[in-house]
């Protein structure tokens, strides 16, 4: 019900929203919990395993139980905690984990099947036999269990990324991060003040303490006032610090559009910060835990600070009449509260004898609430009265306060161990703290609001003391300054169900079953009972679970432990992790030169890397990829192909030592290479497999340009580097990446040359004698246009390759198409590259596949001995260099038209499919159009020597097998007539 | 985790290639005789300790300096970081 006066809502405007189905309003100000609890809704959720009605424990992050799935369509969003969802206009949520409703769900079953579903269930149950767990256990447990779905449309919404630093991060504004804020910001140092709600003052603004002379949230305002007016303070409500991450670098998540049905034009939904930060100011304030008692779970029972920021904040009670159930002082604030809002306080329960005696209710001392009862929300609780007795109160709700627990999990992201404070009853931040953190107030213990206003204040001054700004001590404004007083008591003790975990169904006898099978250390607790692993992380639950362990052991809380607490504090959308990076914006897409040419002629695309190149070119009537491709390697052979190979890494390689460098890298030899020469050349890892192979282009004594394949240009590149810098740091070396400086053709075919002759200036002489195969020249073409001219050919054909500066690669392949139109000159893309590879034998990928030898790939020879080269040394050990190494052989079908599968094992005829018979393997297989025949290349072991005869070649995979004659790789031109044409 | 590059200053440790070992700089010599034992724990023999390791980071999105970072692998404190050509120079490594 909603209170006639007070709260920090906006009466004068009302909104609408709906839950389960209902419509509903509220104001501005308003949370989905506080707006349903001002509208009589206690029931939000079922829980996790028994499906037992709950609703909201808590009125803040730290919730387990009132999750819904909030928006629809694409912007669902599942196990979104309704205590934080700031209400909006026609905001639409729905409860989860219920079928056919809310009201009644048929799973509530297994609250009747509790007995079997106890700590350790699925061990037991589900052991055996192992084939049984896919197809019968995990699809039942999955639809039983589990909380909310996901949407499988895409989000429509944008998520962005943002980097932040400062010398001062204060987490959490509450009195101490506000008064911090002030200190530090008045100072002069650039300050991030963060919290995680959309008001800031954190308690201030669910307390009736007064600052000063104003109340608490009123003086919290003014404190938000004056920051704004400080160019030098960055405040940022809605945004949740998840993480402390090394060297003083945290993680934030900013809330950027939840609050609105929809994000404005052009503004993200959240955004992911990284913050840089100098010194770290923890002002996260402390979370009070409940007490566990028999039936403890029922909607209306929640944290008796909850219940009193929801009356005081939102002038909203969950019931007409109330009882508290304390151990504490603090439980007493929560009853004067309400009783001041005129909520009918019926009883205050405290577990102490000697608790001081309230005004305006009952209170009952030295009492337990051993049992509750009521359907789909509390009705009533039972009392058991110091003397024995038993008394029944009939109650809508009834606040819960076992103590407060500082907020230490931020301190425990670098392997901080919490340590146990008996003044308080809690854990306090202890042991190796992130890096530059400090803590304040009730994170740091500090109950007291005094404590956290100075304790804010102080903090931040010497936080900023060690990095040599000079703070002024702020007037501190008069606060209270209560003691805490707190008798531990953590759980009543009975036979029935008492929770601790609420969002994991774990109660007191799960904890129980648990020490009576041996899983006693914190961590074998945690995972055998699954107690504080739900998305709260059990923020409400894991003291009550180490507590009643202890009790069992026979240990302090302290010699119990505690677990760690890990990012992030509460649940990050995976979103808000991606930002951008989704769908084609994963990762940057690079674009040929000749790219927009080629899109106009239909080329279809594929991706190399992060590269879009051209797979092939398919022409009018062309029905079927095969067609297209087969018809560019007949024209390339028969008069000439341009296929763009710009995407080929490019390194510039310049230097006084730039030959005897290249001699280390490569394993093959480079220092007697002469001036306008290109050679192939092999590098190897150093553990003697093969790694790369390019060209390298002698343009000058001292500069050469080497090639990379595609996929390991990067990687290529980095190598070389480590080798320049770490392992011969005074050659007279540079290396710079070329890639994208230079847009690179293949021209190939017998035409190729006389094509060329139209582009190239008349001032350089490319016939045969002047430019052999394998020359090198930097030139000109298209009347004074810089390019560089390589002999090089990796189709087998007459072939050059040409580079110009990038930006005239558009017109240069234009240009060669207009040229070239005499002699058909016909576009190719990478399959038709691929084919002609194959049938003239050179290795590619498939070959060089990180498994492979120089020796395996029939370049044994190349290696030499008369240098230390990378590699060399481990490619000659006795393993790699075996009599029966695989050699990379050719394979013909028996029949031609019969496929060859890549990937395919080679057996002898008549051998059984197993291992033991295995003789190598296809790697790249096509079908040849030159010879009218299905081809393959592979490695076949002992294979030099086995030419001629017939093998099989069989997959597993895809049931052929098929027989194949050995031959050479070298299907098209063994002797290189064509290419030194 | 930040890295203080010598030249360029503290840099995100996302601009950087993680390599290994720094005493994968100290490579045999290729020529020697006997040389097969030195390559063989030069390739595959690494310490991994639960404390300081010297480490070889490459400024792949930056000034594509190679850089010895000596770091404590339990805490990720890092408690200098050098040109990985100095340290080679310093090791006696040439040409």
């Amino acid at each position: 019900m909603r209170l006639r006066t007070g709260g920090q809502i906006d009466r004068d405007t009302t909104i609408s929203f709906r839950f389960d189905g209902q419509y509903y309003k509220g104001h501005p100000g308003d949370t989905l919990a506080s707006a349903l609890l001002a509208n009589g809704v206690r029931l939000m959720g079922r829980s996790f395993k028994y499906h037992r009605p709950r609703g909201v424990l808590t009125a803040g992050s730290d919730e387990p139980n009132a999750l819904v799935e909030l928006r629809s369509g694409g912007r669902q969003e599942p196990n979104t905690r309704a205590t934080v969802i700031e209400l909006f206009d026609g905001l639409r949520a729905e409860p989860q984990n219920a079928w056919p409703s809310l009201k009644f769900d048929a799973l509530a079953i297994n609250d009747r099947l509790s007995p079997f579903l106890t700590a350790g269930f699925y061990y037991k149950t589900f052991m055996w036999p192992a084939a049984f767990w896919e197809k019968l256990y995990e699809p039942i447990i999955r639809r039983a269990a589990g909380l909310g779905s996901i949407t499988t449309k895409p989000d429509p919404d944008a998520y962005d990324k943002g980097f932040l630093h400062c010398d001062l991060l204060i987490i959490g504004a509450g009195p101490s991060g506000l008064m911090a804020a002030l200190t530090a910001g008045r100072a002069g140092a650039r300050v991030i003040l963060a919290d995680e709600d959309f008001r800031m003052g954190g308690r201030l603004n669910a307390e009736t303490f007064a600052i000063s002379d104003m109340a608490g949230s009123a003086w919290a305002a003014q404190a938000v006032a004056e920051l704004t007016t400080l160019s030098n303070v960055r405040l940022m409500p809605r945004t949740t610090v998840f993480g402390a991450f090394d060297h003083g670098i945290y993680g934030a998540v900013e809330r950027v559009s939840d609050h609105l049905p929809t994000p404005q034009d052009g503004k993200p939904r959240q955004t992911l910060w990284r913050i840089y930060t100098k010194r770290t100011l923890l002002c996260a304030g402390a979370l009070e835990r409940p007490i566990a008692f028999a039936n403890n779970d029922r909607p209306g029972i929640m944290t008796a600070s909850a219940l009193r920021a929801y009356v005081n904040r939102w002038a909203a009670s969950p019931a007409e009449t109330v009882a508290v159930f304390t151990n504490n002082d603090d439980g007493h604030r929560t009853a004067a509260d309400l009783i001041a809002k005129g909520v009918k306080v019926v009883a205050l329960i405290d577990t102490r004898a000697d608790a001081p005696k309230p005004a305006g209710t009952e209170l009952i001392a030295g009492a337990q609430v051993i049992d509750t009862s009521g359907r789909l929300g509390l009705a009533g609780i039972t009392v058991k009265l110091a003397n024995g007795q038993t008394r029944k109160l009939a109650v809508g709700a009834l606040g819960v306060s076992g103590g407060w627990n500082p907020n230490v999990a931020m301190t425990c992201h670098q392997r901080g161990r919490p340590a146990w404070d008996d003044s308080i009853a809690a854990f306090i931040p202890a042991g190796d703290l992130p890096q530059g953190m400090t803590i304040a107030g009730a994170a740091e213990g500090q109950f007291s609001t005094h404590a956290a206003l100075a304790g804010g204040a102080t903090k931040a001054a010497q936080a900023l003391n060690d990095l040599g700004i000079t703070t002024t001590k702020p007037d501190l404004p008069q606060a209270e300054d209560a003691p805490t007083k707190i008798t531990p008591f953590w759980h009543v003790r009975g036979d029935k169900r008492a929770w601790l975990d609420f969002q994991n169904d774990v109660t007191v006898k799960d904890v129980k079953l648990a020490h009576q099978e041996g899983f006693r250390s914190v961590e074998h607790l945690k995972r055998y009972t699954t107690l504080g692993m739900a998305t709260d992380q059990g923020k409400t639950s894991n003291m009550g679970g180490l507590a009643v362990m202890a009790e069992l052991t026979g240990q302090t809380i302290a010699q119990t432990g505690t677990t760690m607490f890990r990012p992030p504090y509460t649940p990050v959308a995976m979103g808000v992790l991606a930002g951008r990076s989704t769908g084609t914006d994963f990762r940057p897409t690079r674009l040929t030169p000749s790219h927009h040419w080629a899109k106009e002629q239909g080329a279809v695309f594929v991706e190399v890397g992060m590269w879009l190149r051209a797979q092939w070119f398919p022409r009018p009537g062309e029905k079927t990829w095969r067609e297209s491709v087969d018809r560019e390697v007949r024209a390339t052979r028969n008069s000439v192909g341009v296929c763009d190979v710009t995407t080929l890494g490019k390194i510039d390689v310049q230097g006084v030592d730039a030959a005897e460098f290249l001699n280390r890298i490569y394993c093959n030899a480079f220092a007697k290479l002469p001036v306008g020469r290109v050679r192939y050349g092999l590098m190897l890892r150093e553990d003697g497999i093969a790694y790369d192979d390019g060209t390298a282009a002698r343009l000058a004594e001292d500069h050469f340009v080497v090639t990379t394949t595609t996929a390991n240009a990067v990687a290529v590149y980095r190598h070389m580097e480590f080798a320049r810098q770490c392992l011969w740091p005074d050659m007279d070396v540079q290396l710079i990446s070329t890639t994208e400086a230079w847009a690179q053709y293949a021209i190939a075919g017998p035409n190729a040359r006389k094509l060329l002759q139209k582009i190239v200036d008349p001032a350089f002489d490319i016939s045969n004698d002047a430019f052999p195969f394998m020359a090198c020249a930097e030139i000109t073409v298209c009347n004074g246009c810089p390019a560089r001219l390589f002999r090089i050919s990796f189709s087998g054909e007459l072939a050059y390759e040409l580079a110009v500066p990038t930006r005239y690669g558009d017109a240069l392949i234009r240009r060669i198409m207009a040229e070239g139109a005499e002699f058909d000159v016909t576009p190719y893309g990478t399959e038709a590259l691929g084919v002609m590879r194959i049938e003239k034998g050179h290795a590619a990928g498939n070959e060089l596949n990180g498994q492979t030898t120089a020796l395996n790939l029939g370049m044994g020879r190349m290696v030499s001995d008369k240098k230390d080269s990378i590699g060399a040394v481990l490619s000659r050990r006795e393993g790699l260099t075996m009599p029966d190494a695989l050699r990379l052989v050719g394979f013909r079908p028996k029949n031609p038209q019969t496929r060859i599968p890549a990937g395919a094992h080679l057996l002898e005829k008549g051998a059984a499919m197993v291992v033991a018979n295995d003789l190598g393997y296809v790697t790249s297989a096509c079908y040849s159009p030159t010879l009218e025949s299905y081809i393959a290349i592979g490695f076949l072991k002992n294979g030099q020597a086995r030419m001629g005869e017939t093998l099989r070649a069989a997959s597993p995979l895809t049931g052929e097998d098929v027989e194949i004659e050995i031959v050479s790789a070298h299907f098209v031109d063994p002797e290189g007539e064509r290419l030194r044409a | 985790m930040i890295i203080n590059h010598p030249l360029l200053g503290p840099c995100d440790a996302q601009e950087f290639v993680y390599k290994g070992d720094a005493s994968l700089i100290d490579r045999p010599d290729g020529m020697a005789d006997g040389t097969d034992a030195a390559f063989y724990d030069y390739a595959y023999l690494r310490d991994n300790p639960a404390g300081e390791h010297r480490e070889l980071w490459y400024h792949e999105q930056g000034d594509r300096s190679w850089l010895v970072v000596t770091r404590n692998t339990v805490t990720h404190e890092i408690t200098s970081v050098e040109l990985a050509r100095d340290v080679a120079r310093s090791m006696g490594r040439s040409r």
